[in-house]
């Protein structure tokens, strides 16, 4: 069975190496700032201790005042997952993309990107993938009118 | 425990075996010349190639009862579908056990499921390319009107916005006996045409 790492113990860590860089973390989840996240991200992969080298899903959930995107890390070396998220404001939806470190965020990040309309910059092929070219608007958000 | 006695023989075996040779022999008797053909007055061409019937009827008969359908299975009306093309519902009894993967050589279209705007023109795409004539059934409440996904943004609500429908099968999902009575009513429909009408339109 998979070990569950606590946020807090690895945020404590991540705390010495990147300072100013993390917003909260509880035992679930480590919240990071949007600027910092690909270096932390780039950290937790290739840091032997942690070799987070298997990315289990990308999604996003709106939460009215902020978009947050959510981030389920696991290592398959060591048998161990943790949870990595960030948030971007409404007004501005754009987050860096993780694409080049795992490639498993191609799709999730252009389904985010159609139902939610967050920007990830530096996607490779950004566009939309379950709806079609054309569609008006992003339906997965909370002022979606069907 | 006391074993009971064997029934007794009501004739013994020199008896049955005289009653066997009794019905041969009548049968033989009663057997000496062939039965004659009832269809001997005609002569042998006609013996072999009259049958009467209107053009309608025979065209109709073999269109109605050879319905190859083609694969149009979005969603879980499918499952349904495959079940009611196995052995227990046995749908090749209605002479369709073929079920083309291509529309090329089918002629019904049986919509077993949700249908989303994006996967619409593909669905428009087969039924242009079935040859005619054509029919298309309607299976689920989700081919009917869009069942429970109607006002979503992304499902068509109902194949007859892109395809005609001959029969609606409402159902979810309909049981096979469902969409066997569905064909069934379809065969009537087709029984219906007629060759002079459909020129004439």
């Amino acid at each position: 069975m998979t070990v569950v790492l606590s946020g807090t113990e690895i945020a404590g860590k991540l705390r010495e190496k990147f300072p100013e860089s993390i917003i909260d973390a509880k035992p679930q989840f480590i919240l990071v700032k949007p600027e910092s996240l690909l270096e932390i991200a780039t950290f937790l992969k290739d840091a032997p201790e942690y070799k987070f080298n298997y990315l289990t899903s990308v999604t996003a959930v709106d939460y009215y005042d902020y978009f947050e995107a959510v981030y389920h890390l696991t290592s398959i070396d060591h048998n161990h997952s943790l949870v990595l998220k960030t948030r971007c404001a409404r007004e501005k939806p754009v987050l860096p993309s993780v694409v080049r470190l795992w490639q498993a965020a191609d799709l999730q990040e252009r389904e985010i990107y159609d139902l939610l309309g967050i920007t990830f910059e530096g996607h490779p092929n950004l566009k939309r993938i379950v709806l079609w070219e054309g569609f008006q608007g992003h339906p997965l958000r909370k002022d979606y009118l069907a | 425990m006391e074993v009971s006695k064997p029934r007794a023989l009501v004739y013994s075996e020199a008896e049955l075996d005289r009653a066997e040779g009794a019905v041969i022999e009548n049968l033989k008797a009663s057997a000496q010349q062939p039965i004659p053909d009832r269809d001997k007055w005609l002569d042998e061409e006609l013996k072999k190639n009259v049958l009467l019937t209107t053009v309608d009827a025979a065209i109709n008969w073999a269109r109605r009862s050879s319905l190859w359908t083609t694969v149009c299975f979005p969603a879980c009306c499918a499952f349904e579908f495959i079940t009611t093309a196995g052995s227990r519902f046995d749908i090749s009894r209605f002479g369709m056990e073929i079920i083309r993967a291509s529309p090329r050589q089918a002629d019904l279209m049986i919509t077993a499921g949700t249908l989303t705007w994006k996967m619409a023109p593909n669905v428009k795409r087969i039924y242009d390319q079935m040859p005619e004539p054509k029919w298309v059934i309607a299976m689920g409440a989700c081919a009917v009107s869009g069942g429970i996904f109607r006002s979503s943004y992304s499902v068509v609500p109902g194949y007859n916005r892109i395809i005609p429908v001959d029969v609606y099968v409402p159902g979810c999902p309909p049981r096979p006996e469902n969409l066997l009575y569905g064909i069934r009513l379809l065969q009537k429909k087709i029984a219906k045409e007629s060759l002079m009408k459909s020129s004439q339109a």
